[in-house]
């Protein structure tokens, strides 16, 4: 016996896994080349499950600036920002970010992980209510279990049942704070926001939404879903990440709460950890800007998602409710995931394998992410080998539709 | 859906009342699992009922419409028998009737 015996049962499920022949949570990359292009095992691969939205990654100007600030301010802070870790940069992203969405203040993170810990547990507290989609990311969860708040969980995207909830605490002190996504990660799905916003109104709750990946993606100018359902007025606190949209890594916090500062001193993930490096300051800085000076990117990225699920949908394949830059395919059990995954990869389509307990409602996905750097050829590639395999394992119910007619 | 009116549980001994709750808590066991079964104060949700993490979310959310009150997630992590379900259930209808 060891102290990690208790997770055998884990172990066992992973060793499965890894019997079939794949280890898909230890994939690794020879070579990544582009936004859309690697190499695994030796062979070229399209990448179809990065989370690299607008494809800035390889971005020469925030290259440039990367390496620039690299050059000229080192490789890391050594330090966190309430003792040497706040550099210019860090003030000047803050405020950008600030400004971006219109709001009086702005706090960076070292990861988006870290800033929904730091925010959920700061904002609510011990009496306070805590309301979570029940499909929240593990990094909401985890915020959760960081803070001492009541935590009630509500069916996902159902606000009839949290104003159920709401209402059952209706002269009970404390705070309320509603935490959503704005699309959701695994299957794509956006918040029905404008009736969470009703929800928050009639009962008095803060609401914060997490755009983690649906900034850069979803609005007239890319605030996210809180601009795409004219919302933002409602929306106390917006959280967010660089690791997506801007290609870099980090997280962030907006908001108009007036004591919004407070947070420096009091938000432990903010203050016990180091602060990002100047290099990705500045490549995030520069991918800011981009996100703002060109829409193109977003249209782009739209035009992508629709290929993509509207031709898997055509072929016959279960995606997820709405096309979105998310699109995640449901596999009927493991085996056949495992195998579909395995045989994507042997035709140079590289997506993430999705399964439970990461996966809402222990379903088994094959989930993809466009990006806006993805040429429309690329996209039918991918589409051709998804057919391909899919009538090789004889998934599809009709195996014989020709792929290119499904756009 | 049930509604919790249906319940009544009047002016009944507190055995009245916790065997009435227990009835109610095994017919929703039997709802979210699609199969008879059997229950007891001392049977262990997870482990005697086969239960994943889906299973007991599923669960837990039929008891919370049916009671009408939400279990915050810490105190779900403390449940482990019926026992401890029965008296979770209770204390937060007593807690929300105050």
């Amino acid at each position: 016996m060891t102290l990690l015996a208790k997770h055998s049962a884990y172990k066992q499920a992973y060793d499965q896994l890894r019997a079939s022949g794949v280890d898909p949570l230890n994939v690794r990359f020879d070579a990544v080349t582009s936004p859309t292009e690697g190499v695994i095992g030796g062979k070229p691969m399209i990448l179809l499950g990065t989370n690299n939205y607008l494809g800035l990654t390889f971005d020469p100007d925030c290259v440039d600036q990367a390496v620039e600030a690299t050059r000229g301010q080192g490789t890391g802070t050594t330090g966190s920002r309430v003792a040497n870790g706040t550099y210019g940069g860090h003030r000047q992203l803050e405020q950008a970010l600030a400004k971006f969405y219109g709001r009086q203040h702005g706090m960076v993170f070292s990861t988006g992980y870290q800033a929904n810990l730091g925010v959920l547990s700061t904002l609510v507290g011990r009496g306070d209510h805590l309301m979570l989609d029940a499909d929240s990311h593990a990094s909401i969860y985890d915020g959760s279990r960081l803070g001492h708040a009541e935590v009630i969980r509500f069916r996902h995207n159902n606000p009839d049942d949290l104003y159920k909830r709401l209402r059952r605490l209706e002269g009970v002190p404390g705070d309320r704070l509603i935490v959503v996504e704005g699309i959701y990660s695994m299957l794509g799905d956006t918040a029905p926001l404008k009736e969470i916003a009703a929800v928050k109104r009639e009962t008095g709750a803060y609401l914060l939404v997490d755009e983690a990946h649906s900034m850069g993606v979803l609005g007239e100018t890319g605030r996210g879903l809180s601009e795409a359902a004219g919302v933002e007025a409602d929306v106390d606190f917006i959280v967010g990440t660089f690791s997506k949209s801007l290609g870099s890594v980090g997280g962030f916090c907006v908001s108009d709460s007036p004591d919004f500062d407070i947070m420096r001193i009091v938000c432990r993930p903010y203050m016990f950890t180091a602060s990002l490096p100047p290099g990705i300051i500045a490549s995030t800085l520069t991918a800011l800007d981009k996100l703002q000076a060109e829409p193109g990117l977003r249209h782009a990225l739209m035009r992508n998602a629709h290929r993509l699920y509207d031709g898997l949908k055509a072929m016959g394949f279960e995606v997820g409710p709405e096309a979105n830059p998310i699109v995640a395919v449901a596999m009927p059990d493991q085996e056949v995931a495992v195998m579909f995954w395995k045989m994507l990869l042997e035709g140079g389509v590289y997506l993430n394998l999705a399964l439970p307990p990461a996966t809402p409602t222990n379903v088994r996905l094959l989930r993809s992410s466009v990006s806006a750097a993805h040429s429309l050829a690329q996209i039918d590639t991918a589409l051709a080998v998804f057919g391909e395999v899919g009538r090789t394992l004889g998934f599809l119910p009709s195996g014989r539709r020709r792929i290119a007619g499904a756009i | 859906m049930r509604q919790n009116t249906q319940l009544a549980v009047v002016g009944g001994t507190d055995a009245e009342a916790s065997a009435s709750m227990r009835n109610e808590i095994s017919t929703i066991f039997e709802e979210v699992l699609g199969r008879p079964v059997s229950i007891r104060d001392d049977t262990d949700i997870v482990e005697d009922l086969g239960m994943d993490s889906l299973g007991v979310m599923n669960f837990v959310m039929a008891i919370e419409d049916f009671y009408d009150i939400s279990i915050p997630l810490d105190r779900i992590a403390q449940i482990q028998t019926v026992a401890d379900l029965m008296a979770a259930v209770e204390s937060l209808r007593a807690g929300h009737a105050a």
